[in-house]
């Protein structure tokens, strides 16, 4: 298969070479295998494995009788099995086809992709955390409680709030939890019936009014003000005795802090409902405010994104979720209480009879907790009051030094952990922001996350986070600038067909949800 | 602090560019009297050494499976995870990157979804599966809206072999959506009728195999009841290797099957993360929550993989979606993948048939000690018994002396009378000194 | 001789002998991009003017199609279930969602007809 030299030159070499590009300068040369040397093809497992290869040598059981009563598994599975050295190749082939922050810059904004510590993770695997059963004897588990009632402690301390539910796998999990003890705050004060309406304002992230809808509520919109925010003479006026609840993230998914905050809570309250804050972009007030001080009810915090557990391709996240006083009595089960024994999880709705039920199987992701309580005892109060200011320091430092090319949709102004643009500048390229950003990948980097918030046309949407190097930084402002002028100066070319050098052009998405191809079947031979 | 890059020097720079004075007025928006004005109350920055010192403390004060003979199950199992799965979900492109929504630079990413789809579809013989859910119990509770909408009707019938945990995240979904569930008592022999609860409410009927106390249950005619009731049968499993031996829900003639993926690729973690496993007939599957990931090709004709029928989702769907879900299991899901393609389907078959074996001689060195009855008849790798004495007081006893046999079931159920019963799981993990120690341990229990 | 009506929300209706053919308009086949997925209503439920009856999707969105008039579902295009494409390509003919038996054929006053739609497409770009 490889290309091999007509002849093998052994020792030190004895000639001179060529040490220049020369005709090595041309690209595009198709190669036999179709890999472009370190860009490796690679097929699927169900290609290169065999139904009798395994890659885990295990004896079979002595001979015994079955306790199957009959229902043994008739037909094959139709699986492979690798080699481990296949099975290594594989999966580092696949690794390889992957952007990842640990490789460069990741600015989508609303997702948080800062430096994942590798300290985390050696910490997360201690056979004390990893290698035990969330049902064996409490009194076997005891250092792993007083990991959670320590986080608990930190996130308690950094939110201003009264308790904090920790088995919210994430962070839509955590506003389900959050919707569902607003609802029975709103039930145990008789107004089940009447109160239905959840305010969400249209910038929200798509898991408000999903999470809210689900929990039985209906959903009203709520405009922001010309400067991106909302007002709070606003919600008052859609605020009565049917609605439940005000769905809002603060700093918004514009990147910008709900200033009248004090006064929305304020109403909120006033009209018998309650305050739902989406906590996705803690990142940007830790140590700098407390959302339990502005008068929320119940907030989740992405474990994943603020405290850095990885986001791992898609997840396992995080969601705990933090409750005013008010909310406390309907957390969900179980949760600890300490008495003259140690600690103890509290499970049946007998001790705990206002209790919403339980969100998950068990007590939550303890993998997540180590990691994130890692991360903060790593930073402390001050590093993570330095972490928030860097972090809203990067976005603005990107923000100024892009202000004069890109467009901003609320004019030239501060920003908190984000910088959010539109495609107004973009126009008369006839470019779009798609276009835009698949040339970033070109250039190295993951796109921004675009076209949301969906309140702002052709939005683009950067989060730097606090881990990027000024000289890192400087490279992505300088970048983004260059583009911008190419755009600018009519060089279409370099947009519209990006990205040219990803491990992919790109890809038929209308042809891929027309035919749904979801598994890999077995061809039909010819 | 070592994770911060940006030097005193940077941020003066910086700030001159942004055109403010100081860091405090970014910070402006915030009403000036909430703003915070020194540090928090926590402590200060600790160097690595440090952390690891504290958390290495903590973690010293548990008692881990592997070091001592283990035999609790319940919805989560000890199983040999090899080390290059481990390896190989730490590497910085699986670890590091985000949901792959760019799809020319996430292919690795989404391939392996690809795969795990098949995978899970393989395993559970049904037609399509997503990319995961968090875990076994919320897969459930998707499962049970996914029927509401699919049925039209609004009440779920959960069969009294439903892990109790399950059964509660269902009932706690399903309530604060206004949905009606219906929990049948506790069914430690596998006796109930479930046939006989469904009605022209009955959207579904959510049943386990092998059920919370181990029992293996023939789904078939279940299957053939719902279908002419226009309930559709949910399949539940929390012991993913068991389907290397056991008859597959899908062959049984489930509609939905949902499980707890952790026993393959995955460690015990305390509870989480998990990998929640969800698959469907296909003409369910434009109700199906959680991503999906699709084979399309790419401008150069080449195979390429991307999400695909994502209308159903919560970011284009918003409060019309089929599920609030946007976080899954990835890297869970990626664990459980590599686990599962190591072994093969020869791996696999092999390894349950291990658990199933350590298991038919656990029960039987159970049986033979002075008191103790084995209540299961058919298993796979977890069954109950019934001991004379207090359960949860014993399985206390034992763990004092180093034996950690098994979950009380009235820790599951407790004031249902069940307090003299235990559920004991084995798995390729228990040695024959393992099992002979939970024997003796037990004997010397009560 | 049938006679199109349309809506602001760019359906039309084509009325002949007191039933109407449903479907997009060329403007909002152009908006929504490659159509994926329709999901039509089914025959005998009865739809009301300016309720959602079916939806259609892209890509990245789903997008609710009201009926222009109310009535019972006599039959619906079966075709967009294997080839969604022909929304795109033929909207106003083959590319149609459903039929109804009108209602209350006054309800068709409050559309626009041909010349007022074209008005209305042009005071968007």
């Amino acid at each position: 298969m490889m290309n091999r030299p007509e002849r093998l030159t052994e020792g030190r070499p004895t000639q001179g070479r060529p040490t220049q590009t020369g005709e090595a300068a041309r690209s595009e040369i198709d190669t036999f295998t179709g890999n472009r040397a370190l860009a490796l093809e690679e097929g699927l497992i169900f290609e290169i494995g065999r139904a009798e290869v395994t890659g885990v040598d295990l004896d079979e059981p002595a001979p015994f009788t079955d306790r199957l009563g009959g229902l043994a598994r008739k037909a094959a599975l139709g699986l492979p099995g690798l080699s481990e050295p296949e099975a290594m190749r594989h999966y580092v082939r696949l690794s390889q086809k992957n952007y990842s922050i640990d490789a460069g810059l990741y600015p989508l904004g609303s997702c948080t992709m800062k430096h994942n510590p590798r300290l985390n993770e050696a910490l997360a695997r201690l056979p004390g955390f990893a290698d035990i059963h969330p049902l064996q004897p409490q009194s076997t588990v005891q250092g792993a409680l007083e990991l959670m009632e320590e986080l608990a402690r930190w996130l308690l301390a950094l939110t201003g709030m009264e308790a904090i539910a920790m088995s919210p796998k994430a962070g839509a999990h955590g506003e389900a939890c959050g919707m569902m003890a607003i609802k029975a705050a709103i039930a145990a004060k008789g107004e089940g019936a009447t109160r239905k309406i959840v305010l969400v304002p249209d910038s929200a992230h798509g898991t408000n009014p999903a999470s809210a809808t689900r929990i039985g509520f209906e959903i009203r919109s709520v405009p922001a003000r010309a400067d991106g925010t909302v007002d709070a003479a606003e919600v008052r006026r859609r605020l009565g005795p049917d609605v439940a609840a005000i769905m809002l993230t603060n700093p918004n998914t514009c990147g910008l802090f709900e200033k009248d905050i004090v006064a929305i809570a304020e109403v909120v309250h006033e009209a018998g409902a309650y305050f739902y804050c989406d906590g996705a972009n803690f990142n940007a007030i830790m140590g700098k405010a407390r959302p339990g001080d502005l008068g929320v009810d119940a907030m989740h915090i992405n474990l994943h994104k603020t405290f850095s557990t990885p986001h791992g391709g898609g997840g396992p996240g995080a969601g705990p979720v933090a409750l005013s006083a008010q909310l406390a009595p309907f957390a969900p089960l179980p949760f600890l209480r300490r008495d003259d024994n140690g600690l103890r999880l509290i499970e049946q709705a007998s001790e705990a009879p206002q209790s919403i039920g339980r969100m998950s199987a068990f007590h939550g992701q303890m993998g997540m907790f180590v990691r994130a309580l890692a991360y903060m005892l790593s930073h402390g109060a001050d590093g993570l009051r330095q972490a928030s200011e860097d972090a809203v320091l990067s976005a603005n430092y990107i923000r100024a030094s892009l202000a004069d090319l890109l467009s901003q949709p609320f004019g030239d102004k501060l920003c908190m952990h984000e910088a959010l643009f539109d495609d107004a500048w973009l126009k008369p390229t006839g470019l779009t922001t798609l276009d835009f950003a698949k040339a970033l990948i070109d250039e190295g980097y993951h796109p921004m996350t675009i076209y949301f918030p969906l309140v702002v046309h052709g939005a683009m949407l950067i989060e730097p986070t606090e881990s990027e190097s000024k000289a890192s930084l400087d490279l992505f402002i300088a970048t983004m600038r260059d583009l911008a002028f190419a755009a600018l100066r009519g060089e279409t070319e370099r947009f519209l067909a990006a990205p040219f050098h990803a491990p992919r052009r790109r890809l038929d998405e209308t042809g891929a949800a027309r035919r749904p191809i979801l598994k890999w079947t077995k061809p039909v031979a010819e | 602090m070592r994770y911060l890059p940006l030097t005193r020097e940077d941020r003066v720079d910086m700030l001159a560019r942004v055109g403010v004075a100081d860091v405090e007025a970014l910070f402006a928006d915030i009403p000036a009297d909430k703003r915070l004005a020194g540090d928090l109350d926590l402590p200060r920055r600790k160097s690595e050494m440090e952390v690891g010192r504290l958390l290495s403390n903590l973690a010293a004060k548990n008692v881990a499976a592997g070091s001592v003979p283990f035999f609790v199950g319940a919805g989560a199992y000890k199983h040999h995870v090899p080390a290059s799965v481990d390896h190989l979900i730490q590497r910085s492109e699986f670890l590091t990157s985000y949901t792959p929504y760019q799809a020319e630079i996430a292919q690795g990413t989404l391939q392996y979804i690809f795969e795990f789809q098949t995978q899970v579809a393989a395993l559970t013989a049904m037609d399509a599966a997503n990319a995961s859910m968090y875990d076994g119990s919320t897969a459930a509770a998707e499962a049970a809206l996914m029927a509401h909408r699919v049925t039209g009707r609004s009440k779920a019938v959960l069969s009294g072999g439903l892990h109790p945990h399950y059964a509660e995240v269902v009932r706690a979904a399903s309530l604060a959506g206004g949905e009606a569930v219906v929990s049948l008592p506790p069914d430690v022999f596998a006796r109930e009728d479930l046939a006989a609860t469904i009605d022209s409410e009955t959207s579904c009927v959510l049943v386990q195999n092998p059920d919370v106390f181990g029992n293996l249950r023939d789904l078939s005619q279940l299957a053939a009841i719902c279908k002419e009731k226009g309930a559709l049968l949910v399949a539940v499993f929390t012991e993913a290797v068991s389907l290397g031996l056991v008859e597959p829900p899908g062959a049984m003639g489930a509609d939905i099957v949902v499980g707890e993926g952790q026993s393959i690729g995955n460690a015990l973690n305390f509870g989480g993360p998990y990998v929640g496993l969800f698959a469907a007939k296909e003409k369910y599957l434009r109700q199906m929550p959680g991503r999906l990931c699709g084979q399309t090709v790419d401008a150069e004709g080449r195979r390429s993989f991307v999400l695909t029928l994502s209308t159903r989702e919560q970011h284009i769907r918003r409060d019309r979606a089929t599920s609030n879900i946007c976080t899954n299991s990835g890297l869970c899901a990626l664990a459980f993948t590599i686990h599962l393609s190591l072994l093969g389907e020869t791996g696999l078959r092999r390894l349950a048939r291990i658990n199933h074996a350590n298991a038919v001689d656990l029960a039987d060195r159970l049986a033979a000690v002075n008191g103790v009855e084995v209540l299961t008849k058919t298993f796979f790798n977890e069954f109950t018994i019934r001991i004379p004495a207090d359960a949860a007081g014993v399985v206390e006893r034992m763990a004092q002396r180093g034996v950690l046999g098994g979950v009380p079931i009235s820790r599951l159920l407790p004031g249902q009378g069940l307090d003299d019963l235990i559920l004991v799981a084995s798995t390729e993990i228990n040695t024959e000194a393992d099992r002979g120690a939970l024997a003796d341990a037990l004997q010397g229990a009560f | 001789m049938p006679t199109t009506f349309y809506t602001k929300e760019h359906e039309f209706i084509r009325v002949e002998d007191g039933s109407g053919m449903v479907g997009i308009t060329d403007y909002a086949q152009g908006q929504l991009g490659d159509v994926v997925f329709v999901e039509l209503p089914l025959i005998g439920r009865v739809v009301t003017q300016g309720a959602e009856a079916a939806v259609v999707e892209s890509v990245k969105a789903a997008s609710g199609i009201n009926a222009p008039a109310s009535g019972e579902v006599i039959e619906v295009n079966n075709a967009l279930e294997e080839t969604p494409a022909i929304v795109n390509e033929d909207p106003l003919d083959k590319g149609w969602f459903f039929k109804i038996r009108l209602r209350d054929a006054t309800e068709l006053d409050s559309l626009m007809d041909e010349d007022a739609y074209q008005d209305y497409v042009k005071s968007l770009e």
